[in-house]
Parts: structure tokens; sequence; C-alpha cells
């Protein structure tokens, strides 16, 4: 009985961590596909496993779609040549991919991805760890993500990463308070701090119907948290090389690349959990989803949707919209974002007062 | 003097100030794109249409009865402007072709550097036998420069027959025999 409840969350996360890695390999290869489909392409067609990929049809189609190319691209990473550059500093260079993706595995742990009715007949979030501060484990957590461009953009001693690392760090802090602000209008209202509470409170009507403003800042900030376009500061392949990962090669990079990724599904969770109902059905409509293991399956399958419709979102934002001037960000985070978001908790304090005194 | 027009720049609109129009017009643009079929071409497996006036790799032809048209009169090699051509001029085996030998010459090498080449096609333009054409062969590649110098051989490769109605040596030997009416 000891050895089962040491065994039984150690299997759960890596299970967890193996859906996760496959997710994000993914959604690399929906970026590309995407990508081509908006530019008129074709995108990844060719790589084929050696028993699926010669199966008559079907082998076909997922060749055409792609689907065996995360396998290539990971491989890929793995069997380059390892190139660490003379003038960068060892230690710090090694560690920059590690804790970019650090942050995001971990606060992969706290996002509650589906509900269950224990035997009592309460409902449950199927969760990693059911803190009570989840949010603001997740606001922490992911905030440390900076350290790893930070780091890579410092130790490889150069020009173009440093500048990366420096614009990419001012405009993680810069959004961070137009994010924080904004959730807080939506923490008030659920009168909780887990966002298993938040997606229960929304059972009726999603947050991001009636918090709009809130789900807009929030979601802006999420794009620049993540360093995703318009606001990917911190690559800016044009103007930086390749920002802050200019340096690193092989699987490093590819650590930075699952990362940014990481970053991305842990993002579009989060949205899909605070403003768009989480596992709920439909606003307006009671859960279809019954108690047993069919439900509970139902509710996280509805859930992935969600969150995979947020990151192909994501993916067409970034497909559609140029890169902003540098200014231009710290004038949206600064001077636009943050009083918003501050004028937003004002009103939303004041409603609440309001509500708490009739 | 013509006074100098200056528009007035129209203020942007709040909505616009937001940006969120803006930003859904060009969402709903690229999500139109991405239903559209693409326009990749799968390329080693598809092949682009060659159109017919197309100047490609220049090639040497043959007439319809498998003679060289060519007699290296150089005058391709002296119009050449980056000096790709290189031609040394033969004689015609006169065991092999007896009514030809002595008369005309043929290329005993032919040499055209595809490195130097600029696909100008005046070489075409300059031959008097049309025996050089710029064909639709578009795509060239080697290992090794000397690999990228199109020789006699792989030159003729290339060019095939020229379906031509010239017949030049074929109406010398008819008027061979049947004797000539003003002599």
């Amino acid at each position: 009985m000891d050895y089962l409840s040491i065994l039984l969350p150690i299997a759960f996360a890596l299970t967890m961590i193996t859906v996760f890695m496959t997710i994000c390999g993914y959604s690399v290869l929906a970026e590309r596909k995407v990508s081509s489909w908006i530019q008129g392409r074709v995108g990844p067609n060719r790589t084929r496993l050696p028993l699926v990929g010669h199966i008559p049809i079907l082998g076909n189609i997922l060749t055409g779609l792609g689907l065996f190319q995360p396998a290539a691209d990971g491989l890929k990473f793995l069997f380059k040549e390892e190139i660490i550059p003379g003038h960068v500093k060892v230690g710090y260079y090694y560690l920059a991919p590690i804790i970019a993706l650090a942050p995001a595995l971990t606060t992969m742990v706290v996002v509650p991805f589906g509900r269950y009715v224990d035997p009592n007949g309460v409902v449950q979030p199927l969760v990693l760890a059911n803190i009570d501060v989840g949010i603001l484990f997740i606001l922490a957590i992911s905030s440390l993500g900076v350290y790893g461009i930070v780091l890579a953009g410092w130790s490889s001693n150069s020009k173009y990463p440093f500048l990366g690392a420096i614009r990419s760090s001012a405009q993680m802090i810069s959004y961070e308070l137009a994010m924080g602000l904004a959730l807080l209008p939506v923490l008030m209202w659920a009168g909780d701090l887990t966002l298993f509470s938040v997606v229960q409170s929304q059972k009726s009507l999603w947050l991001c119907m009636w918090q709009p403003l809130s789900a807009l800042i929030f979601l802006v900030a999420v794009f620049a948290e993540t360093n995703r376009l318009p606001f990917d500061m911190a690559e800016s392949e044009t103007d930086l090389v390749g920002g802050f990962h200019t340096e690193y090669g092989a699987f490093k990079f590819g650590l930075f690349f699952v990362a940014e990724y990481a970053h991305i599904i842990v993002g579009s969770a989060l949205f899909v959990l605070l403003f768009m109902g989480g596992w709920n059905f439909l606003p307006g409509i009671a859960d279809p989803w019954s108690d047993g293991i069919v439900g509970t399956v139902l509710s996280v399958l509805w859930f992935m949707g969600k969150v995979f419709a947020m990151i192909f979102f994501f993916i067409w934002v970034r497909w559609t919209l140029p890169r902003f001037r540098y200014d231009q960000v710290m004038n949206l985070g600064w001077k636009i974002l943050l009083p918003l978001a501050i004028g937003n908790l004002i009103f939303n304090t004041l409603i609440i007062a309001l509500y708490d005194s009739l | 003097m013509a006074t100098t027009k200056v528009l007035k720049r129209k203020p942007l609109t709040f909505a616009e100030k937001t940006f969120i129009p803006q930003i859904a017009t060009g969402l709903k643009t690229t999500l139109g794109t991405m239903f559209k079929k693409s326009v990749t071409l799968q390329y080693p497996e598809e092949r682009p249409v060659i159109p017919d006036n197309y100047r490609g790799v220049p090639t040497l032809v043959k007439d319809p009865n498998g003679r060289e048209k060519c007699v290296s009169c150089q005058l391709c090699e002296f119009v050449c402007p980056p000096k790709a051509i290189r031609i040394t001029p033969g004689e015609i085996d006169s065991e092999a072709e007896p009514d030809r030998a002595h008369v005309e010459k043929a290329p005993k090498e032919f040499d055209i550097n595809m490195l130097r080449c600029i696909y100008c096609g005046l070489c075409q333009e300059v031959c008097p036998e049309e025996a050089i054409f710029l064909q639709d062969v578009f795509s060239l590649s080697g290992y090794s420069r000397e690999e990228m110098i199109n020789d006699k051989e792989k030159l003729y490769e290339l060019g095939g027959t020229l379906p031509d109605k010239h017949f030049k040596w074929d109406k010398k030997k008819s008027a061979e025999e049947a004797g000539n009416p003003h002599h």
C-alpha cells in the first residue's frame, strides 16, 4: 500500500509528461502545417515510418499529413553535432535550455484537465497536484521561464543573443503586470484561487463573455509571455539573427524549441480554464458528461479540444500579424494594457462592493 | 511653378487605434487562404510546364537522316559572350560518309562550359546551319567543375533530332544523279 501511494503519482506524472511532450511535438507539426496552408504551400509530407507508413491507403494519408514528421525532427536534433562556441560561459550555457523548459513542465502539474465524480458524489478535478493557490503557482513559476532566455542571452557572450534576452526580459516584466491585474477581477468573482473552482463557476456563462476586457488583456499578455508573434522580441529572426538561441544548436536548441511550445500549451490551457469554461460543455447548456468513467473521458477530451483550438489560434495569429516594433510593444504594455487592467480591476471591485452591500 | 500638393492624412478612428478590426480582417484573410488549394509543385515528381520558347541548356541537333548539322564554322564560339563554347574542328570520316567527307567539316570536339553559359541564345541565333538550339532542359547539376562541361556526346544526347525539311545532302545527291540542267 505504501509503495502504491508513492508509485502511483510517479506513474501519473510520467504519463502526463509523455502526453504533454507528444502534444508539444505535434504542436510543432501543427505550426508547420498551418503556416504552410496559410502561405499556400504543402508543408511536411515526405517522412514515412517503415511499417505504419506502408499500410496501403492509411499510410499515404498519414504521410501526407506529415504525422511522422515530429519523430524525424526530434531525431535530427538528437543526432546533430553538438557545437559549443568557444566564447560561451559553458555552465550557464548548458543550464539555460533546462531552465527554459523546466517551468513549463512544472506549471503543468497544477493545470486541471478534466473532472470526475468521486464515490461520495462530489465533483473533483483531474489534476496531478490540487493545490489551493493554483493560479498564483502558475504565475510564479511560468515567469521563471524568462531566466532561461536571459541566461541563454548572457552566457552566449555574443551581441544578438544578448539584445534578444534584454528585450525579452523587459517585455515579460511589463506584460506580467497587466496579466496579473487582468486576472484579479476573475479571481474576485470566483472567490477562490484554485483553477478548479474558477472552472466550476463558469457552468452557466463563460468568463470571456462577461469579462471580455480581462480576457482580451490576458490573451495579449499570454502572447507576450510566450514570446509569440506579434511579440517575439526575443527571437526576431529579421533583426537579431535568431535572438537568444543564436548560439545554440542540436539538442539544446531543440529544448528551447520544445519549451516555447510547452509555454504555448500551458498558456492555452490556462486561457481555456480561466475564460473559456474549461471542460464545461457550452455556455447555457448543462454538461452532458455522465458521472461514470465515460463522462470523465468526455470532459477531458472536450477540454483538450478547446486547448487545441487555442493552440491553433496562437499559430493562426503568428502567421497573420507582423512583429511589433520594440517601442510599440513597450507602449502597448505600459501605456495601454496596464491602465486598462487597473481600470478594469477598480470597476469590478466597485461592482462587487455594490453587489455585496445590497 | 506649381505648388506641391500636400495630402492630409485621415486621423485613425478609435476602432482602428485598438487594432482589433484590422487584426480580425487579417485573420479572416489568412483563414481564407488556408482552405485554398496550395500552389506548390511537388518538384522532382511534378515538373513545371516549360513554355515552347524557353531558353534552356544549349544543345546540338542532328538532321532527320542522323547526320551532324554542325559544320564547325565556329561562329557560335566567336559570338558567345562569356566564351563558354570551345570547338575543335575536325575532318569527316571519309569511309563512313564518303559524299560529305572533304566537302564539309565537323567538330572533333564541341564543349560548352555550363558554368560560364549565360543562356543568352546568341549561339542559336548566329548558327547558319541551325545546328545549335537552346531547349527545355532547365536543371543542371554535377559534383565537379569537369562534370559541368557538356561535351559533344552529351550535347547530341540532349539535342536529339531536328525534324527540318532541308535535306541538304539528299538534294545534293539527287541533283548529282539527275544531272545539272544548267551545265
